[in-house]
Parts: structure tokens; C-alpha cells; sequence
């Protein structure tokens, strides 16, 4: 009977093959998704030279080719490194950084000298610098894969990581104008021709201190709390130390007039509360608190000014951009008008004004692009960044452990959000506040961040795929009995 | 450039961008199958023809009546998370190393494990401070666990799905 069972055992372990294939890593779907972003990204450039160039140069899958190196180059790293990772987030933020650069290099072609266009060097200009960027962010994305080999060892730093958003966000606030100050927002640390914008790197650091204390504190923020009119609050003691690193955080960039930026340290804050503590009556608090805010910030700069006109003013223009079109509604008119130019189809890659829009690199790059692709390709471009979100807060559904969970679903949410009060300033839905598109944007710091993010997320998402294993990783192994028994050998010698 | 080569590029990118959408989607929709049809096919548990004895024929109507191929979180702040089962042991405690991690007050750093032996899913719990129940009863040594019936550890319910 023994030796029948023995061969009975093998068909066993061949039999479930099938299992193992299944909880496969997908790879190589991310190849080809990648590679199909890649082929647009080129289809874009090249489209752009036939209309502004009028002819399509040799060397116009140079830079494609580029970007199609660094990014098969991280690819590589996430089969070693990650390989359960999603596959989808790596090929959709490739497209939308390979259409920002795409389209940067486009505006450099549109500010050259007619004469000077065909041989315009291809890593000069904006468009240049975001290349650098680019290879920049993906190598750090690579180095993040490679240090956090697990989502969970980061809540070891979370204390520090918490101290280091803070100060972060506090040194421009703290630096004078002069190092500091770019139109009118104090949010840079600028030396020599270079720089950074510590928040955006804040805004990760941050997060991870809310997750990490969020998870040891949830049950006592969900249990111990005083009812008032129907709605939970938890003792000021259990909360304190988040919502001081919150307020403070806030008050400077008020301080640093960076309304976006508070903002969105707003709702990722409200957000983690709601997942950690799964009471609505967060969400509902968070709401109230906010639009509360902003009428009393848009009353009070009305009536005293002070710190408050700058929100006032940019609600104005909100309320009647049209009043006065040419001063202060200047750029968001004219992101309206090439949205409206744009129409349902665009003027096509190229065939637009984008430089009559101020700021058309930074905030005002969505509107830039919408003018020249549509509705139609603004809309494709918004349903990637949804698709990102949406694998972002997948992993955190999947994920098993809490940490994880805060972590991936806290900081896929803050990509929306940042898309969100971006692309409703530009098309008039929100007040705007100056916020990067992230990936598509001009600027290092915040390329840096989002791609440090996805990192991030793809690192949560690895083990969140990642077959069960046991602890000893047996499926990998043939025989997957004596690990097992190994492991749990204090109990199962004492008990006999 | 002839303006019709320019009109195709324009149309033919605004195409490729949604080609690609459509992709992505269709690569999400398939790992969301491939993610269920998977639970009904890792192998229960090892040797499960070999208990029943007719090593043939039966253990095919086993598979697909009466095995666990999902551990699933009812309640508690994991609530909806499902394993796969395989044939490894699952540990659950609050240790980072566990393969379910729960943060629950009430849970111990290694609390209890999970073991299939001969078809069958054992609870076992692991010197926790405040036991572990399976229904109302406290689970003493290894207890086989029947489908559905929830394992309570601290605010922490799991399941065994088919």
C-alpha cells in the first residue's frame, strides 16, 4: 500500500504544474504591453515631424529608442527583482512619460527658428532635460526595487521617513525667497541653475509614517472614541502625532503659497484615515472640513486679504475667467481655448499653438496636449492614469498585511488625486492650483517621485501576486513536505 | 508631406492610443480569471486520493466538491483578502513573516497555523495569548477544519471556500 501511495504521489505533484503555471508572473505580457507603448510613443514622434518639419528626419526613432532602452532596462530589473509585479502599471506610465517627453521636445521644435527645426539637437532644450530626468527617475525606481525587497521593511523607517517629510517640507518655507521663491511660490530649493521640489519627495515619505501608525493605532482609533452628533472621533491622544505632522505640514505650504500641494497632503491624509479606520464618517469630516476651508480662505481674502488673496484671486478667475482675459485669466483662458480648438479630435501631434499657453510644460501640459490629440486622446491618456490607480488600489486589495495595504491603496489614491486637481483646474472644474501632471510634466523632481512611487507600488504588488508559498517557499521546491515540517518543528516535537 | 499621409498619422496615433487602453484592459480582465479559475485549480491538499482509497476515480469528485482552495478573511481589517490554497502551510500572527500578517490586539505575534494533512485543512493553534476558536469551540491540538466554518482568532474570522 506504501509503495502503491509512493507512485500515487508523484502524478500528484505533476498535476499540479498547471497551479503553479497559473499563478504565473506576467512577464511577459509586460514585454509586449511595454513594446506597444513603445511603437506609440514613436508613432507620436514621428507624427509631430511630419506636420512641424513638414518632412520626417532619419534619426526620428532616436530618442523612442532611447527611452525604449531605459525602459526595457527596468523591465529587466522587475523580472529579477519583482516578478510577480503588475504587469500593467510599468507599460502605462512608459507611454505617458514617453508622451511628455514626446511632446516637450515638440514645444522645443515650436520655439526653434524655422531654419534651425531639422537639426535641432534631440537632447537639448526641455525636451532634452526631461530625457535626462527620465533615465534619472528610472534608475532610482530601479535602486528602490533593488533596496526594498520586501514593502514591509520600510515601516522599520517609518519614524525617520515621518521627520525627513517634515523637514523636507519645511526647507523652503525656511530657506530665504532667494534660493526659494518661484512665481510666487516658495516651495524650491534652487542652487545654481538647478532644482528640486522637496515636497514631492515629502509626499511619499509622509505616507509612509501615516500608514505605519495608522496600522498600530487602528483599532484603538476605531474603538476608543467620544460620539459626538452620531459621528466617532477618537481620542485627541491617539491621533496627535498624525494630525500634528498633517497641520504642520499644511501651514507651511500655505506658507509657501502652495495650495495644490496642501491640498492633495489633505486628501491623502483623510484617505488613509478612511482605509485604516473603514468609517465613512472620515470621508464625511474630510468633505465638510474641506470645502468649509476653501469658502472661509475665499471669504477671508475677500474681506482682509492677507494670505488668503492668493486663494482668492485664483477663485475669481475660477468663477469668470473671462472678466479679465487678458491679466489674471490669461493662462487658464487660453488653456480653455485650445481644449476648445482642440475639439472632439485635436488639430493632430503638432498641428496646434501650444505656445501661446504660459506655463505650457508644467501645469498647463494636459491643456497643451488636448489641444493637439482631442477629447478623444485626452481621454485615453485619462483612462491610463485610471488604470494605474486602479492596479495601484488592486495590489492594495490583495496584499496581505495592513501595512502594505495603507501604503499601496494611500499612495494610488494620491496619483489620482494629484491627476484630479490638475486636470479639473485646467478644464475649469476646481479652482487651479498649480500642480504637476505627473509623468507627462517637465521637472525632475516631480518625474522622480512618481516613478519612486510606482516603484513603490510595484514592489506592493509583487507580494501581493507572489503565490503562497508557506514560509518556506516550497512551491518552488519539487518535494515541498520537509521544509514545512522544519519550520514548525517547536511545536511538533513538544506536543508527542 | 501630402496632407492625406498627415490626416492617417493623426487619426491612425489617436487609434493606437485606445488600441492600447484596450490592451491593458484585456490584460487586467485576464489575470482577474486567471486569478479565479487558478483557485479551482491548485490541488487540494497532497495524498487526497490516497486517504479515500480509490486513488482513480474519486479523487477528481473530491477536487471539485468537497476540497478548500480558498482561505478567506470574513471579518476583521483583512476582511476580503483570499489565499490560494496550496500545499504549504499557512501561518497566521501578527509577525512580519507570517503568510497572513493581521493586526489585531488580540492576535499573538505567531498565533495559529494552518496544515493539510491527507486532504483534510488542520487548525493548529500556536501557544497564542487568547486561544483561537473554531466556531465557538477553542481549538486545542490540530482540528480538522470543515468548509465554511469560520476560525475566529482576536476580531480576525477566516473561512475554508471550495
Amino acid at each position: 500500500m506504501t509503495a502503491a501511495a509512493a507512485p500515487a504521489a508523484s502524478p500528484a505533484t505533476t498535476g499540479e504544474q498547471p497551479g503553479v503555471r497559473l499563478a504565473r508572473s506576467r512577464r511577459n505580457a509586460e514585454l509586449s504591453l511595454l513594446l506597444l507603448a513603445l511603437v506609440i510613443v514613436a508613432a507620436y514622434g514621428a507624427t509631430v515631424e511630419a506636420t512641424v518639419l513638414d518632412t520626417v528626419t532619419p534619426d526620428f526613432w532616436v530618442p523612442t529608442a532611447v527611452l525604449a532602452a531605459v525602459f526595457l532596462a527596468l523591465h529587466v530589473v522587475i523580472r529579477f527583482l519583482a516578478p510577480f509585479a503588475d504587469p500593467a502599471l510599468l507599460p502605462a506610465v512608459a507611454l505617458l512619460n514617453g508622451i511628455g517627453v514626446g511632446f516637450l521636445r515638440r514645444l522645443d521644435l515650436a520655439r526653434a527658428a524655422p531654419e534651425e527645426r531639422e537639426t535641432l539637437a534631440i537632447f537639448a532644450g526641455n525636451g532634452g532635460r526631461q530625457f535626462a530626468w527620465t533615465l534619472a527617475s528610472v534608475v532610482l525606481a530601479a535602486a528602490l526595487l533593488a533596496l526594498m525587497r520586501d514593502h514591509r521593511s520600510v515601516s522599520r523607517y517609518a519614524y525617520t521617513l515621518g521627520l525627513a517629510g517634515i523637514v523636507l517640507v519645511m526647507i523652503p518655507a525656511v530657506l530665504p525667497a532667494k534660493y526659494s521663491e518661484i512665481y510666487g511660490a516658495k516651495l524650491w530649493i534652487r542652487i545654481g541653475g538647478f532644482s528640486i521640489q522637496p515636497g514631492e519627495f515629502a509626499k511619499l515619505a509622509l505616507l509612509v509614517f501615516f500608514a505605519y501608525y495608522l496600522v498600530r493605532k487602528r483599532e484603538v482609533l476605531s474603538l476608543a472614541s467620544h460620539r459626538v452628533l452620531g459621528i466617532d472621533f477618537p481620542r485627541g491622544r491617539d491621533l496627535g502625532p498624525v494630525l500634528a505632522v498633517w497641520v504642520l505640514s499644511v501651514l507651511v505650504l500655505v506658507f509657501e503659497k502652495d495650495l495644490g500641494t496642501s491640498l492633495l497632503y489633505f486628501g491623502m491624509f483623510v484617505v488613509t484615515l478612511y482605509i485604516a479606520t473603514e468609517r465613512v464618517s472620515w470621508l464625511l469630516i474630510g468633505l465638510i472640513l474641506f470645502f468649509g476651508g476653501a469658502y472661509l480662505a475665499y471669504v477671508l481674502g475677500g474681506v482682509i486679504g492677507g494670505p488668503f488673496a492668493n486663494f482668492h484671486l485664483r477663485a475669481e478667475i475660477w468663477l469668470d475667467p473671462f472678466a479679465d482675459p487678458y491679466e489674471d485669466g490669461y493662462q487658464l483662458v487660453q488653456g480653455l481655448l485650445a481644449l476648445g480648438s482642440g475639439g472632439l479630435f485635436g488639430a493632430g501631434p503638432g498641428g496646434g499653438q501650444p505656445l501661446e499657453i504660459p506655463e505650457v510644460q508644467n501645469d498647463f501640459i494636459f491643456a497643451g496636449i488636448g489641444e493637439e490629440i482631442g477629447l478623444f486622446g485626452l481621454s485615453a491618456l485619462l483612462v491610463v492614469y485610471l488604470l494605474i490607480v486602479e492596479r495601484g488600489l488592486r495590489a492594495a486589495l490583495a496584499v496581505r498585511d495592513s501595512f502594505g495595504k495603507l501604503l499601496a491603496g494611500g499612495l494610488a489614491f494620491t496619483l489620482g488625486l494629484q491627476v484630479f486637481v490638475i486636470v479639473g483646474g485646467i478644464s475649469k472644474l476646481i479652482p487651479l492650483t498649480g500642480q504637476t501632471t505627473p509623468f507627462l510634466s517637465a521637472g525632475g523632481s516631480s518625474l522622480m517621485a512618481n516613478w519612486l512611487l510606482i516603484a513603490v507600488l510595484l514592489r506592493v504588488s509583487d507580494g501581493a501576486r507572489r503565490p503562497v508559498t508557506g514560509v518556506g517557499g516550497s512551491a518552488a521546491r519539487p518535494g515541498g513536505g520537509p521544509p514545512e515540517q522544519l519550520h514548525g518543528a517547536p511545536t511538533e516535537v513538544i506536543r508527542p | 508631406m501630402p496632407e492625406l499621409v498627415i490626416t492617417v498619422a493623426r487619426f491612425g496615433f489617436l487609434i493606437l492610443l485606445w488600441i492600447f487602453v484596450f490592451t491593458v484592459v484585456g490584460v487586467i480582465r485576464r489575470d482577474l480569471f486567471a486569478g479565479a479559475r487558478s483557485g479551482r485549480l491548485v490541488a487540494a491538499p497532497r495524498a487526497v486520493g490516497a486517504s479515500t482509497g480509490q486513488p482513480q476515480a474519486k479523487p477528481a469528485k473530491v477536487k471539485r466538491g468537497r476540497a478548500a482552495h480558498q482561505l478567506v478573511v470574513t471579518a476583521g481589517q483583512l476582511a476580503g483578502t483570499r489565499i490560494t490554497l496550496g500545499e504549504a502551510q499557512i501561518t497566521i500572527g501578527r509577525a512580519e513573516d507570517s503568510t497572513l500578517v493581521i493586526t489585531d490586539d488580540y492576535a499573538s505575534a505567531r498565533h495559529a497555523r494552518l496544515v493539510p494533512r491527507d486532504g483534510q485543512w488542520f487548525v493548529e493553534d500556536l501557544g497564542s495569548t487568547n486561544g483561537t476558536y473554531l466556531d465557538r469551540a477553542k481549538v486545542t491540538g490540530p482540528t480538522p477544519v470543515p468548509l465554511g466554518v469560520p476560525i475566529r482568532i482576536g476580531r480576525t474570522s477566516l473561512e475554508l471556500r471550495p
